[in-house]
């Protein structure tokens, strides 16, 4: 019986790429040293995730043209938690990681705590010109203790609730986005708002998409979240994270949530066109999302209101990096310093959403509106939540933890998990994988 | 080899040469053979056997993607054997297993009895059998998820229309196991229908006009000749399966949106993702390697526990 199985042959081919990683973890120790091309054609590699937009809104194309002598070769892995590991052992090997690459803002305290070997200081490049543009928390998280900067920032992610004009005014609820803020003085006006739609609402229709992203809102607009200033975990003993997590729970219960997995379950994605919800926490790179997914048919039946009670929040934002094996570290950092300038990060914001994180650019957006969202002032909007957020606290493991909430808020929903058993969950898998 | 090479000065004594050479034909002669299957065993070595005992040794070590090597011993094996978490994956493990290879190999046995008889277009239908085999998992899992989906999806709309109400397929404990079981089992029925088939070709034909003559219906004949003949096929598709079963990775990955979590509460999480959540969600490679030697483990068992089976049966009969 030696015919294999071809099942097992793929598992297999697993094994053996994870025993392979390992190998090439452990002969790890290249590293060349800085650019040491003078003149001639340079090929810079660019490796993203999910959507910076350089692509769409065809920056990298300008910059080659402008730049006679420089190809940028791109490409972007839409999962940021399959691109990130991957990178990490190309990153250790010192072998395969791109001239060029993205880190998520749940990353950057990991990189400046544990990877500062990894990466190029970018005060020692052309892009240190660009380190004062920038909101001061953005580039301080990218910065190590040794005053090292790690990363240029991209965008970050102010915060908003986007909803369905039609659904809300289907369930009788005001559609006018000053009359529905009116309502929504706090966290619990806008649960109560969520009942009082679904009394009424278009059958199938949920108020808010998630408890995940509801909860990931909340916490959005706190300072401290899972660590404190010492870098210690704070997660079972912070109130604000047990709070976000009750409260989440408890629209989950009293059925005001979709019970969709966010960019997991393919019943989200549709959900947006489809009407499955009427609400979503909509941190500003969701603007380019949304309009990704309802398409054409949603134009003009969507629009944008600030936090409960104006408050201000944070949910994402990214960063460029070059990896110190990167043999063009020079030119890179041109690319970048140019990418993540002012008015790229303003024509980034127009096209696809994202917020800029440099003061100057915030200042151009601060009227841009959109008429996919009935002439929304999403700069005005995404300006004052970007003014309002509380500076916060990061830890390395914000990723882990943040997924582990979302996971145990999933089964409340989904499963009928009771609130206290998932919370108990939830801190037992950040044990797990955190210790 | 470097029998071109002559080391014997020239003009020395002639007597001792052919000594010489016949001990060095002789330890040709008994060395040839190790050499022709070197190769084998060179690349299994390289891809089978070190990567399997490197994996034992990081097992034994707190290894973080990123970081380095430190010794725990038997930390990870401890780790692994309190969590509530491994027990969960490999009773999903075992529950999707038997949802998939059980009614995958009665289907495939079914089939392979009906393509057996003289049919018009009988190639068309055995190729037809395989063409799922020949789809990529990928592929298939994708239009199974999307089929399965609780708001939109194919099924729940025809579920509806004999008056049952959405089912949340992939959030429900057995709904989401019932749903990549069915994905399995439309991969693998064909392929193990083949193997049946072929099994089935070579009883001879003369016991059916034997059985025919003394009077046995097709159902009879099906149970009293066909299935004693397969007894060795039936035998190795048990083992084959259980293996699979055992390693199930492709479709609970993507049926979960590429996630190994398996569900909000690991409710279609085998071994295969809980070993991934732990190596590349987690980047704690020791403890992948943990699972992945355990599983070994649990497979060399299974097999092992089926040959036993399989050897009572044989004596009893």
């Amino acid at each position: 019986m030696h015919i294999p199985s071809p099942r097992r042959r793929r598992v297999a081919a697993l094994a053996a790429l994870v025993t392979s990683a390992a190998l090439a973890l452990s002969a790890c120790g290249s590293g060349s040293g800085a650019g040491a091309s003078g003149g001639g054609p340079v090929e810079l590699t660019v490796s993203l995730f999910g959507t910076f937009g350089y692509q769409e809104s065809g920056l990298l194309e300008e910059y080659e043209r402008a730049h006679p002598g420089i190809t940028i070769k791109y490409e972007s892995t839409q999962g940021e938690d399959k691109y990130w590991p991957a990178l990490q052992t190309r990153l250790t090997s010192g072998k395969g990681a791109s001239d060029v690459q993205g880190i998520e803002v749940a990353r950057i305290s990991e990189v400046v705590t544990n990877q500062a070997d990894l990466w190029t200081d970018l005060r020692e490049t052309p892009a240190a010109a660009n380190l004062p543009n920038y909101l001061d928390w953005k580039q301080k998280a990218a910065t190590t203790k040794d005053g090292a900067v790690l990363g240029l920032g991209t965008d970050i992610g102010p915060m908003a609730i986007c909803y369905r004009t039609d659904l809300v005014g289907q369930a009788g609820l005001p559609t006018e986005p000053a009359a529905l803020a009116a309502r929504m003085g706090s966290w619990q006006d806008f649960l109560a708002l969520g009942a009082e739609y679904q009394r009424n609402a278009p059958a199938g229709s949920a108020w808010i998409d998630s408890a995940g992203g509801l909860y990931n809102a909340i916490v959005s607009t706190e300072q401290k979240i899972y660590y404190d200033e010492s870098g210690t975990l704070v997660v079972d003993s912070n109130p604000a994270v047990k709070a976000a997590f009750d409260m989440a729970a408890g629209a989950a219960q009293a059925g005001l949530t979709a019970r969709l997995e966010q960019f997991i379950d393919p019943g989200w994605d549709s959900g947006f066109g489809a009407g499955t919800f009427a609400t979503i926490a909509c941190p500003s790179w969701m603007i380019g999302y949304i309009k990704g997914k309802a398409g054409d048919a949603g134009s003009g039946k969507w629009n944008v209101v600030p936090l409960p009670g104006g408050k201000g929040g944070n949910w994402g934002g990214s960063y460029l990096g070059i990896p110190a094996a990167s043999e063009h570290k020079q030119e890179a950092a041109e690319l970048i310093a140019w990418l993540t300038a002012p008015e790229q990060q303003a024509r980034i914001f127009n096209s696809v959403g994202n917020f800029p994180s440099t003061k100057e650019a915030i200042a151009q957006v601060s009227n841009t509106t959109d008429p996919y969202f009935n002439g929304a002032p999403i700069g005005q909007i995404y300006s004052a939540s970007a003014e309002a957020a509380p500076v916060q606290v990061l830890g390395p493991d914000d990723g882990v933890v943040k997924k582990a909430m979302n996971k145990a808020l999933l089964s409340v929903e989904a499963n009928g998990v009771s609130p206290a058993d998932a919370w108990a969950n939830a801190l037992r898998d950040v044990r797990q994988q955190v210790g | 080899m470097t029998l071109s090479l002559d080391p014997t000065p020239a003009g020395t004594a002639t007597s001792a040469r052919p000594a010489w050479r016949s001990r060095l034909h002789r330890w040709e002669g008994r060395s040839a053979p190790y050499v022709y299957i070197a190769p084998f065993f060179l690349v299994f070595g390289a891809f089978g056997l070190f990567p399997l005992i490197y994996t034992a040794w990081i097992s034994l070590h707190r290894y973080r993607l990123g970081g380095s090597m430190s010794w725990i011993g038997l930390d990870n094996y401890i780790w692994l054997f309190t969590n509530p978490q491994f027990y969960n994956a490999l009773w999903k493990t075992i529950t999707i297993g038997i949802l998939s290879t059980v009614p995958q190999l009665l289907m495939a046995l079914g089939l392979a009895h009906l393509l057996n008889y003289k049919l018009r277009g009988r190639t068309f239908f055995r190729v037809s059998m395989i063409m799922p085999y020949a789809t990529s998992v990928a592929a298939a899992t994708l239009v199974f998820t999307q089929l399965f989906a609780r708001d939109a999806g194919a099924i729940n709309w025809l579920l509806g229309l004999v008056g049952i109400d959405s089912i949340d397929w992939r959030n429900g404990d057995w709904t989401a196991q019932i749903a990549i079981s069915i994905i399995i089992i439309w991969r693998w029925t064909g392929y193990n229908a083949l193997i049946y088939l072929a099994g089935m070709q070579s009883i001879p034909q003369d016991l059916y006009e034997a059985a025919a003559i003394d009077g046995a219906s097709r159902w009879q004949q099906f149970l009293h000749v066909t299935l004693p003949g397969l007894r060795p096929t039936i035998l190795f598709t048990i083992v084959v399966s259980t293996i699979g079963a055992s390693q199930v990775f492709g479709e609970p990955l993507i049926f979960g949106g590429g996630q190994p979590t398996g569900g909000a509460l690991g409710q279609y999480q085998t071994l295969g993702l809980f070993m991934y959540e732990q190596g590349w969600t987690f980047g704690q490679l020791g403890r992948a390697a943990t699972v992945a030697w355990v599983t070994f483990a649990v497979i060399v068992v299974l097999v092992l526990i089926n040959t036993w089976l399989a050897r009572r049966r044989e004596r009893a009969a």
